[in-house]
């Protein structure tokens, strides 16, 4: 992707979590199934979105598309928590990524 | 165990150059990670701190949205959103760290003022918290998505730089040091024998004479 462009975001999720990203002018892309989510991802990928939100319960769904995008510089496939409250997916997101790189959790240490 | 190899000294002064370089690639590639690693725990941090913010904000608003919905029904609350103010667009660059290609992405604002789509007639007040909260969360979220994304990237690169570094370090290198003190093992044996076998002859022809 060239320097210094303009990208479009988007976010994947069931209706009503995805619903309010519209008003603010992010393209959404209603998920629930695990074959929806699979192609509504790729798709955007193709389209050249940079940014992909995506709910957590969708993300959970999609490990294998998950990790294909991971290591590619674009889109950045984020997942967000949906209505119901986050399953702490992106935390653990966080804390994979700590022990991977550093072997140890620094940051979790504390407070739990 | 050491590669097998003929005690030349050829093979000898070949297996000196590569040590030479394994060594000195160990040692630029133990720099790479240091430095991977120092990038990477400043970005984790931000990483974990905006996520912090980011999801907290977001089941606030999607709390309201939830309310608003109950409030309003279905069909006129995905009217109300139908249609933006404004589109949503990030600045997107690459940057380099340590060749590792990661995002940039920025947030663009588009100059105006965050507004809502719809008119008040029909809608309750939950849905413009709603709205103008994600709206208000857009800078956070783009910053998210692009720290996540360099945190992934760097925590892959770094196990990557980590396992070449064991390798060289407890495979590789000691691999060719044994390599080496075989040969010149044997190079000082042939030698020796070399110098007995001269002196053996030496006395013989004394003997002779």
């Amino acid at each position: 992707m060239a320097n210094n462009e303009q990208a479009k975001i988007a976010v994947v999720g069931d209706r009503e979590s995805v619903m309010l990203f519209g008003a603010v002018g992010i393209r959404c892309v209603y998920a629930s199934t695990q074959r929806e989510a699979e192609t509504a991802v790729g798709r955007l990928a193709r389209e050249g979105c940079a940014v992909i939100y995506i709910t957590e319960q969708v993300a959970d769904m999609i490990p294998e598309t998950l990790k294909r995008y991971k290591t590619e510089t674009f889109p950045a496939l984020i997942p967000i928590p949906n209505r119901e409250g986050s399953s702490g997916l992106g935390m653990r997101g966080i804390r994979a990524n700590l022990e991977k790189a550093i072997g140890a959790d620094i940051l979790f240490g504390e407070g739990r | 165990m050491a590669i097998r190899v003929s005690p030349t000294r050829m093979e000898l002064t070949r297996l000196k150059k590569r040590l030479k370089t394994a060594v000195r690639g160990h040692k630029l590639l133990k720099d790479k990670n240091d430095e991977l690693v120092r990038t990477f725990i400043s970005f984790i941090r931000r990483n974990k701190e905006l996520r912090e913010q980011v999801e907290a904000s977001l089941a606030a608003a999607m709390g309201s949205a939830a309310i608003a919905k109950a409030k309003m029904g279905e069909e006129s609350m995905t009217e109300a959103l139908m249609y933006p103010v404004s589109e949503a667009h990030a600045q997107v660059s690459t940057k380099n760290i340590m060749s590792v290609i990661v995002p940039q992405i920025s947030f663009r604002p588009d100059g105006k003022e965050a507004d809502l789509p719809y008119g008040f007639a029909f809608t309750p007040s939950e849905l413009d918290t709603a709205v103008l909260d994600v709206a208000a969360l857009l800078p956070q979220l783009i910053e998210l998505a692009g720290v996540e994304k360099t945190c992934d990237m760097l925590a892959d690169e770094i196990e990557k730089t980590k396992r070449r570094v064991n390798a060289l370090e407890h495979v590789s290198i000691p691999e060719m040091q044994e390599g080496i003190r075989a040969i010149t093992m044997k190079l000082e044996e042939n030698e020796r024998a070399n110098t007995t076998r001269l002196m053996k002859v030496k006395t013989m022809i004394a003997d002779r004479n």
